[in-house]
């Protein structure tokens, strides 16, 4: 009970191949992860074994027998469940409400009894009346695991389970997932993180650009050998140091920004940017990085502290223009939201600065044609791929193209300070070396860089000096090369734990 | 004095059951997430199949239940818009409104129905008809399906986060048209009722904006059935005050009087979001079209 045979999947979204005849095998009492970089095709798989998407073609087992899992509900009567990156609880029910939900065609008393009964096996225990979006996010995950295997799942997804948590809530996280295999389900545990992989897996898929690459035991597999099927073979990006790092451009004195929801905010980060120097901030996701990248843009104001720029003085209350009028270059983290307007031209979405810098003509007049040179000559010499013509709307972009787009754009006028928020998010490996070229030519050039990333590689890839954000401050600062083991202690470590 | 306190409280009910029954409707299409401003329209449609159906001789009950029907009808069109086809609910919602009120006063002119008074529902105690007893019920098993069955978890659930509902087997699409139906059955209930029982004649759009004062009493009532009919009956009192002010003969501006519904509606919507800055009653997913194969 609980395997699952999934031989030759194939799935296009449009004309991007998100899975190329994709094998995979879960086994009952196995914990099999499911490793890969963002955008290698772990979640769109494992949405087509729970029967969110369906495969172009390819063939489904589940005991032995061919299925077609054509629907979420048919997921669950064939004992599969996933347990979501981003919660899919209704936060406005009480724990009781969502578990029976999940569970119709039950009573809800029986229902009751079963989670308890399994939560208490698995080591916790439950509130049923409280309100889901009242738990913690740790709680949160734990409700979903118990709903899914309260409504019989034999065969356990969770997909990048441990993304949200901190350490230690990482840590009891495995040893629930150990107790799942251990009461005979299959369990399946999608991450990007190769250590993990490593340490809590009975068996290893790893997945590049929409196919398999390998299958193996984690005895079998060193992290350098990991990391090599994982990126592949032939892009080797190293650190560059800076080579000349100047005055502090740009500084922090003590901000304090009110964090939205769960999210904490800021609570007296202080930090400084210096010309010619990139400063990478490493952190557990939820620290602050939102609103650190917000009050830099001038998205916001904080309620205590200054922002402060050389021969500008303080800067804390500019809104965004003032700041990219002296020399301001952001890259946000969600480029379709917050740098593109998707149904707008590559043109308009590229020439939107120059157009009310007045370079066009003045306000009640554009002209198109240079607008359309400056940008075919921007795409030239940024070498962003994929544009025929400067009208076709930015969202026909693939992710690299569109993050060197907005890199053209944000660099046109010679930065003085850039941010960079998870610029290579969602990127493949040699689209995130371009982008990251582009910053270090922007340091060398003299600019200021801050690079804010939740990825701990591609920070120390990039950084001069590393600052580590945690609850909301910069909690330490190391100089390249950093140890990287001190860093991760930095960001998980708990002044009131 | 006493007259006139006897003369209000008698006509009240009479003022409170459209809203009443307009706001249940427009509750239960909402909880299932989608934003219903076209509730003015399915009042409308319902309050001419009301009036056709008396004036042909049926009876008051099936004229009323045939004005649930004309709501479920226009209710179709409305589901198709807003959740079949994916149009912005505003965009689908309006469109309604303007649809019953070219509709109904084309086919009142051309059946002759308009100015031509009947007699509708007639009184059954203490001056009241049935649907004054009835309304309450119809609030209790709102009530009830909404909070106390399956079919009403699910329902919400498609209104808070239609993709755990997709998650847990829910049809998101078919839960979403049943709430806009079963909504705009009531919503021409009430359009019948207004009609059948208290004019007791068809004009050109005699519902008057009472459908807009429901969707604010949505708002007022914080999604739940029973603030809405507290809220309807203090609306239907401020509307039944008015012909008796000026019957008892106190000199006030009458154009003002028949303002004091909609300054009504406005103070109680500034006094909501002033005591509720962040409005966490309203479902989290209102207006919001649910489209899976979206990658996120």
């Amino acid at each position: 009970m609980g395997s699952m045979r999934m031989r030759g999947i194939d799935k296009s979204f449009g004309g991007f191949k998100a899975l190329d005849k994709v094998d995979f095998e879960a086994r009952p009492g196995e914990v099999h992860a499911l490793l890969g970089e963002n955008g290698a095709g772990k979640s769109t798989l494992m949405s087509v074994a729970c029967g969110l998407y369906a495969p172009d073609s390819g063939e489904i087992e589940v005991d032995g027998r061919p299925v077609q899992i054509d629907g979420a509900r048919r997921a669950v009567e064939l004992g599969i469940g996933i347990v979501h990156q981003h919660s899919r609880l209704v936060e406005a029910f009480t724990v009781r409400d969502n578990l029976a939900l999940f569970n119709p065609g039950r009573p809800v008393d029986d229902v009751m009894r079963d989670a308890q009964a399994a939560a208490r096996d698995l080591g916790f225990e439950i509130a049923p009346g409280r309100l889901a979006g009242q738990l913690g996010v740790a709680d949160q995950q734990r409700l979903e695991i118990l709903k899914v295997i309260v409504s019989g799942a034999r065969l356990v997804i969770l997909d990048e389970p441990t993304a949200i948590l901190s350490d230690a809530e990482g840590a009891m996280l495995m040893e629930l997932v150990r107790r799942l295999a251990q009461s005979g389900r299959a369990v399946v545990l999608v991450t990007h993180k190769l250590h993990e992989a490593l340490a809590h897996s009975d068996r290893i898929t790893v997945m590049r650009g929409g196919k398999r690459v390998a299958e193996a035991l984690p005895q079998d597999m060193t992290p350098q050998t990991l990391t090599h099927l994982i990126v592949g073979a032939n892009v080797a990006e190293a650190f560059i140091p800076s080579g000349a790092v100047g005055a502090p451009v740009l500084w922090l004195e003590n901000v304090f920004v009110p964090g939205e929801g769960r999210q904490r905010g800021l609570a007296g980060a202080s930090l400084s940017l210096k010309a010619g120097e990139i400063y990478g901030v490493a952190g557990v996701s939820g620290n602050g990085q939102a609103e650190l990248a917000a009050v830099i843009c001038g998205i916001g104001t904080p309620t205590q502290g200054r922002i402060m720029m050389a021969d500008r003085g303080d800067i804390t209350h500019q809104g965004p223009a003032d700041r990219r009028r002296q020399g301001l270059a952001a890259i946000p983290a969600d480029r379709y939201r917050h740098a593109l307007a998707g149904s707008a031209s590559v043109a308009d979405n590229f020439a939107v600065p120059g157009a009310l810098a007045g370079a066009y003509g003045p306000w009640a007049w554009f002209n198109r044609g240079i607008m359309r040179r400056q940008t075919r000559d921007a795409i030239a010499r940024n070498d962003v791929q994929g544009v025929r013509s400067t009208g076709q709307p930015a969202s026909l972009l693939s992710g690299g193209n569109a993050q060197k787009l907005v890199i053209a754009r944000e660099f046109q006028g010679k930065p003085r300070v850039v941010l960079a928020h998870s610029p290579s998010r969602g990127l493949d490996v040699r689209a995130a070396a371009a982008v990251h070229d582009r910053l270090r030519q922007a340091r060398d050039a003299g600019a200021a860089v801050i690079v804010i990333s939740e990825d701990l590689d591609e920070i120390l890839l990039l950084s001069d000096r590393i600052g580590v954000l945690n609850a909301g401050r910069i909690a330490a600062e190391f100089d390249a090369p950093a140890d990287r083991a001190a860093i991760g202690a930095a960001m998980v470590h708990h002044e009131h734990a | 004095m006493i007259d006139l306190m006897g003369f209000w409280l008698i006509s009240l009910p009479g003022f409170a059951v459209p809203f009443a029954l307009a706001a249940i409707g427009l509750i239960l299409c909402e909880r299932a997430g989608v934003l219903n401003l076209g509730a003015e329209g399915f009042m409308l449609m319902g309050a001419l199949a009301g009036v056709g159906l008396t004036l042909n001789g049926t009876g008051a009950p099936v004229a009323l239940m045939g004005g649930a029907l004309a709501g479920v009808a226009l209710s179709f069109v409305f589901a198709l818009l807003a959740v079949g086809m994916r149009v912005n609910h505003v965009i689908a919602g309006l469109s309604m409104v303007f649809l019953a009120q070219a509709l109904t006063s084309y086919i009142a002119t051309s059946q002759r129905w308009t100015n031509n008074a009947f007699e509708g529902l007639r009184p059954v105690l203490y001056g009241q008809d049935a649907m004054v007893f009835l309304t309450p019920v119809l609030v209790l098993a709102v009530t009830w399906l909404l909070f106390h069955t399956r079919f009403g978890l699910a329902l919400r659930a498609v209104g808070e986060n239609p993709a755990a509902a997709d998650a847990a087997g829910i049809d998101v699409t078919t839960m979403r048209f049943a709430a806009v139906l079963l909504g705009g059955a009531l919503v021409g209930l009430a359009g019948a009722y207004l009609t059948v029982a208290v004019t007791q004649v068809w004009v050109d759009n005699v519902v008057g904006g009472r459908g807009w004062i429901a969707i604010a009493l949505v708002i007022f009532a914080r999604w739940y059935p029973w603030r809405a009919l507290a809220g309807a009956v203090l609306f239907g009192g401020i509307e039944a005050l008015i012909p008796r002010i000026s019957a008892a003969g106190f000199d006030v501006p009458r154009y003002l009087m028949q303002a004091t519904p909609y300054l009504a509606t406005l103070g109680v919507m500034i006094w909501t979001a002033w005591r509720r800055p962040t409005s966490s009653a309203q479902p989290a997913a209102l207006g919001r079209h649910h489209v899976r194969e979206a990658r996120g």
